[in-house]
């Protein structure tokens, strides 16, 4: 599986201007859905708030953003004059890049019905309707999202000015501290699928189901968790609320994009609402099985593709903005104990109880000649041991604690825990 | 689950409907809905004038010396033989205020001696000058009608240039709860004496001018950085 289909034959004249016009769409489609998406964000969180959100330019404000970009590209320029001017001005280019490349490997739509692979046939070629469906989607995704901070790391490091350097330093902990747990969470989802191109993974949910009434979405066939784990880390990833502690108005004065003005300071923004988007559309693709779902007849197949990808992809959009109007900002050692001590563990946890069961659903533990027993077995044995591991967590914790207030000179008093 | 309440709560938001009123400074046509303002805000300033026609204003240049934000400018000149301005020996010859400047904390009020300005409840201040910025004794002087004059940049609506002393009144002189809705103001032009506002307890009328009634009610009031 993986590989465009029409890229199999030899390669003429025609399959490059179709991988191009692709592109070209791809990035359209991208741009003036990030346009909406901040008219969106800023009309729902207004809703939230018991305010209207912008509603004079255009109809229901919905041209908003398109005022706001030609105001910032007729802004004027500053560049700091301690700043390191090359990276100063690289930087927003390395932030929109990967935000865009990420979303080559998103199925946008096609038919997936009745175990058609999802491909359409636009000029005698048969093609996904995705930029390019790479072998390594999923890898390729998790590669984009980790350059993308280099973005933010470099514009904070090259101002030559506090504030940014404390928000770029805060990024890369942060990316680190939850990248780790994006991939493992990300990895039940490979477990499941068996394949790590995105074309592929959709057509494994498209097909199947539970009881014939439940679709075969990897949210049910991985047990929800890593979804969960997959949607806090990947809020993180996004710096969005929150988890915008690179940003941090209140502390860091805007952070990463502090002395940054005019339309860099655009292209971050820009950068900042693609990946909103683009993340989004990866957790339709990874767990809500893309643009795959019942056809109703009446449209043409590859067109329900787009109904479906978008009415889930408009679902994760509200979940971000809603996210943002709910949740205060997390303090940075808050950040750092949910990523490490229960990010990480739960989601490695989870894959490795899900690999054991797939083994032993398959026959092939031998602990009993009964695979439903071995089944069984094998989760009373992960419950016991995630029971175990979670005792010896909390343990350490409570003993990490009490020796740094011993280590303060204070000493806690017994029988009363926190 | 305590960490899920809160997406209900700004669900519920939303089914509340918004508070935002659309209002434009008079450029939203019928659409243009104004917050209703409560008649004691802090607006723009007025002169008053007597009911027989005479300025209050006798120039003693008290409201300038108390102003945090240095925003008055005030000249006094000896009344005309012939015609004068004011009921006393001098008259304000020269008043500025610099909206600029004036953050409305109303110390002019509370330290003017004839009740000779006070502050409307008028809020717009969309001036595109600085000579528009700076009223002149023209713009704050009420008119012949005791009603303040309407820039051109203000935006009203009916009955709004009504409360031109409404902090004022309802304010005890000298910041005792004693004095709390009696009347210790001169007349006015358009008016004659006005009323009291409705004490700061709430409940007491307009027209309950007795101050043993009253001071019961009035002793856990919050101050007025009068002089006690």
């Amino acid at each position: 599986m993986g590989g465009e289909p029409y890229l199999s034959t030899p390669i003429n004249l025609g399959d490059v201007l179709l991988a191009v016009s692709k592109g070209v769409i791809a990035f359209v489609v991208l741009l003036v859905s990030v346009m909406l998406m901040v008219w969106f964000e800023r009309k729902v969180v207004g809703r939230l708030q018991n305010r209207l959100g912008p509603n004079i330019a255009g109809p229901f404000g919905i041209l908003q953003t398109l005022a706001d970009g030609i105001k910032l590209f007729f802004k004027e320029d500053l560049i700091p004059s301690k700043s390191d001017r090359f990276v100063f001005q690289l930087a927003p280019y390395l932030s929109l890049i990967p935000a865009f490349l990420t979303f080559i490997v998103v199925p946008i739509g096609g038919d997936f019905s009745n175990g058609a692979n999802g491909s359409v046939t636009i000029a005698g070629r048969e093609t996904f309707l995705q930029v390019a469906d790479v072998p390594v989607g999923v890898l390729f995704f998790l590669a984009m999202s980790s350059l993308g901070v280099y973005g933010v790391m470099l514009a904070g490091w090259s101002s030559g000015s506090k504030y940014p350097l404390l928000g770029s330093v805060r990024a890369s902990a942060q990316a680190i501290s939850y990248e780790a747990a994006l991939g493992l969470s990300l990895a039940s989802v490979l477990l499941v699928s068996g394949t790590l191109s995105t074309n592929g993974i959709v057509q494994a949910q498209a097909v199947g189901g539970y009881g014939g009434y439940l679709p075969n979405w990897n949210v049910i066939a991985t047990a929800f968790v890593p979804f969960v784990v997959f949607l806090i880390a990947g809020t993180a990833e996004l710096n969005r609320p929150p988890f915008d502690m690179v940003e941090a108005e209140q502390e860091l004065v805007g952070g990463f994009h502090t002395e940054y003005s005019s339309i860099r300071f655009g292209l971050f923004f820009l950068a900042e609402f693609m990946n909103t988007v683009t993340m989004s559309a990866i957790i339709v693709t990874l767990f809500f099985g893309g643009p795959s779902g019942p056809n109703f007849g009446f449209l043409p197949g590859w067109l329900w593709g787009f109904v479906w990808f978008f009415s889930k992809l408009l679902v994760f959009l509200f979940v971000f903005v809603w996210f943002r109007a709910t949740l205060p900002r997390l303090r940075y050692d808050q950040l750092m104990n949910l990523g490490w001590k229960v990010l990480i563990p739960i989601s490695l946890g989870w894959l490795l109880v899900l690999g054991s069961i797939r083994l032993a659903r398959n026959g092939l533990l031998d602990f009993t000649t009964s695979s439903t027993k071995d089944t069984i077995i094998v989760l009373a044995g992960a419950l016991g041991i995630g029971l175990a591991a979670g005792l010896l967590l909390m343990a350490a914790i409570s003993t990490a604690r009490s020796d740094r207030l011993a280590e303060h000179g204070y000493r806690e008093t017994s029988g009363k825990a926190n | 689950m305590g960490y899920l309440e809160g997406f209900a709560v700004t669900l519920n938001k939303w089914a509340e409907g918004v508070t935002t009123k659309q209002y434009r400074g008079g450029k939203g046509g019928s659409s243009d809905e104004k917050v209703p303002k409560p008649t004691r805000a802090h607006g723009r300033h007025v002169l008053n004038r007597y009911e027989n026609g005479m300025e209050k204003c006798i120039g003693c240049e008290l409201c300038a010396a108390v102003c945090p934000a240095k925003c008055i400018y005030v000249r006094g000149a000896d009344n005309p033989e012939q015609d004068p301005k004011s009921p006393g020996e001098r008259f304000g010859f020269t008043y500025e205020i610099n909206y600029l400047r004036c953050i409305h904390c109303d110390l002019c009020v509370e330290a003017c001696p004839t009740e000779a300005i006070t502050e409307t409840k008028l809020f717009e201040f969309s001036f595109t000058s600085r000579e528009d910025a700076v009223y002149t004794k023209d713009e704050l002087l009420v008119g012949d009608d005791g009603k303040p004059k309407e820039q051109p940049w203000e935006d009203w609506r009916p009955g709004e240039d009504e409360h031109t002393s409404g902090w004022m009144r309802a304010t005890a002189p000298g910041g005792r709860s004693d004095y709390e809705g009696v009347v210790g103001w001169s007349d006015e032009l358009g008016y004659g004496v006005r009323n009291p506002e409705i004490g700061q307890s709430g409940d007491s009328a307009e027209s309950d001018h007795d101050p043993d009634a009253d001071t019961h009610s009035q002793n856990s009031d919050q101050g007025h950085g009068g002089g006690h």
